[in-house]
């Protein structure tokens, strides 16, 4: 039963409940998320203390610096409201609001559990997208509007990726709801009995790399890449502005990681154990069907995905080192947008190809199948013009690091002068 | 009631930034106020249950035309103070140019009056398209681009006309080989 069914019985036929549930589940989702933040950059200190062995935060709060978050919050809310002189005070102040607002914005679609959703809108996915977009307008007002070039052209360098990212990352979006044949995020976690995760491994692999350059991680951290730059299109803010940006990275990672396990591994539903059970003759468990239990196992399942998702965001930010401009933009238009329209055509022919009604086991191999033919294929050629390059370096007896650059060009035209 | 008021603060944003547009001084500003404009027109189709429209509208002029808009005044002006005199000396052309779009729109509304007497019996469109698209479904809107009898013409010329600016940019973004120059 859902919150409005139960405002309904108890306040009657008013016209009013349906706001009141509405500005109810916006506030408890909201709340929640900007409560977890805390956790989650907590989670975050300790994980890459840990892998880079450090101890990370261990002093407030206990042992486990649990409330060392709490006290950077509480540092950050009292600090003084600066405006930079010469910023535009409207655009410089309503950014960081922008940008939290962007972030929180997708979460009304996101499938806690059966019956947890904000609203099951039917372009659920196309929605997810079109407010994510807004997050980088929010990017380019905040470093326009700081009145420093520095934070300017940290901002160009942040659009470039984000909206370059923005392209393979709807792509591969593409690929489940072709298989799942709607956009709504409930139909996508419903259609999955195979989880996508297994079944178009490179979608999902190409979503992850691509989640990775939208928020802002590494090996894409240049937005902010903090031993380099010194922070881009934010360096101007300070105090809780500052914080704004941080809050929405870090809820917009975590809904990166949300989104993964919803769409390439089953969101609330238990895919692998019900081939397992279904394998054996048993009923598969359905937790819509389960009522409350059913909800919170769900919510439990969900939430186990997410976090796992997560940690490798974590684990990824802690091990992998920082790449270049030119490589991070050659990497995505060069390797992943072709690769991933590749995809979409191979996968769109295929599924219609075969029959309806086909063995769900066949339809997932098939498409495996697929998917590993075009890694082996891009592989290949990927081989051989890298062979190719290197031999050219050979015979002009250049490194191949000064014909990737350029370097070997201009120091060519500066020889010809 | 509750959607008589949204639908009066929707029209005050979008007229509102829309006359910000168009008075504007400074450039940047007036890009912005584009952006609000059309986040207001988003807002129109979503209480018009559109949301698959609110959601592209979003997408396509927020997240694509508006960031294409400013990167041209960026490249083009000095960033900073991106200020331009407002009005040209245009006023009687323009003029003309709108009462001309005002008559247009008159016409097609005339032509449909009253509009939605018992709000059962939707607007214009009603006759070409199918009940399915009313509601909402994307699945229906998608085959509708591709039947023959309803919008593949349309839909072909479109992507005609996109894939030829996409040459075009090609072309002339291409770097200049030695033998041209």
């Amino acid at each position: 039963m859902s919150l409005t069914d139960l405002l309904y019985q108890i306040f009657g036929n008013q016209p009013w409940v349906d706001l009141i549930a509405s500005v109810i589940s916006i506030f408890t989702i909201s709340t929640f998320l900007l409560l977890i933040v805390i956790f989650l950059i907590w989670l975050e200190r300790k994980v890459i203390a840990r892998m880079q062995d450090r101890i990370g935060p261990n002093r407030v709060g206990g042992r486990y610096g649990a409330l060392q978050t709490v006290a950077d919050v509480l540092k950050l809310l009292t600090k003084e409201q600066i405006t930079p002189s010469g910023a535009d005070y409207l655009i410089y102040n309503v950014a960081p609001i922008l940008t939290v607002m962007a972030a929180l914005l997708v979460w009304a679609v996101m499938p806690f559990a059966p019956g947890l959703i904000g609203v099951d809108l039917n372009v659920g996915i196309f929605y997810i997208l079109s407010v994510s977009s807004v997050s980088v307008v929010t990017v380019l007002l905040a470093g326009w509007g700081s009145n420093n070039k520095y934070a300017l052209l940290g901002g160009f360098r942040a659009v470039a990726q984000l909206v370059s990212y923005e392209v393979p990352m709807i792509l591969a979006l593409l690929v489940p709801i072709i298989l799942a044949r709607t956009m709504s995020t409930v139909g996508i976690i419903e259609a999955q009995s195979i989880p996508y995760l297994f079944m178009v491994p490179l979608a999902a692999v190409i979503f992850f790399i691509s989640a990775l350059a939208e928020t802002g991680r590494t090996p894409f951290d240049l937005l902010e890449a903090d031993s380099e730059i010194v922070a881009g299109f934010h360096i101007e803010y300070s105090g809780m502005k500052f914080g704004m940006f941080f809050l929405a990275e870090f809820i917009g990672t975590l809904f990166m990681s949300g989104l993964f396990a919803v769409v390439f591994m089953g969101g609330w539903n238990v895919p692998i154990i019900n081939l397992i059970l279904t394998f054996f003759g048993a009923q598969p468990v359905n937790f819509a069907e389960m009522g409350v239990l059913g909800t919170i196992i769900g919510l439990g399942v969900f939430f186990f995905k997410m976090f796992f998702v997560y940690m490798i965001f974590i684990w990824i930010r802690g091990t992998w080192p920082r790449v270049r401009v030119d490589q991070i933009l050659n990497f995505n238009w060069k390797l992943l947008v072709p690769i991933t329209l590749v995809m979409i055509l191979v996968v769109a022919v295929l599924d219609k190809l075969i029959p309806p009604g086909t063995n769900e086991l066949v339809r997932a191999s098939l498409h495996l199948a697929s998917n590993i033919l075009i890694v082996f294929v891009t592989l290949e050629i990927l081989r051989r013009n890298g062979r190719r390059r290197r031999m050219q370096a050979v015979q002009a007896g250049t490194e191949l690091e000064e014909i990737e650059t350029g370097a070997h060009d201009i120091a060519e035209a500066a020889h010809a002068h | 009631m509750f959607e008589q008021i949204l639908f009066v603060l929707l029209t005050i944003i979008t007229l509102g930034s829309a006359i910000v547009v168009v008075t504007h001084r400074n450039l940047f500003h007036a890009a912005l106020a584009l952006m609000v404009s059309f986040a207001g027109v988003a807002g129109f189709y979503i209480t018009l249950d559109a949301g698959f429209l609110a959601a592209a509208q979003l997408l396509v002029y927020i997240g694509a035309i508006s960031i294409l808009i400013i990167f041209a005044i960026m490249m083009t002006r000095r960033l900073m103070q991106a200020t331009e005199q407002p009005f040209n000396s245009q006023r009687g052309l323009s003029i003309v140019g709108a009462l001309a779009s005002l008559v247009i729109m008159a016409l097609v509304i005339a032509q449909y009056w009253p509009i939605a007497p018992n709000s059962e019996v939707p607007m214009a469109s009603k006759t070409i398209l199918e009940d399915a698209i009313l509601q909402g479904s994307v699945a229906e809107l998608g085959r509708s681009f591709v039947n023959v009898d309803a919008f593949v013409v349309p839909f072909e010329l479109a992507s005609v006309l996109l894939l030829a600016a996409l040459v075009g940019a090609i072309l002339v973004a291409w770097p200049k080989t030695e033998d041209q120059t």
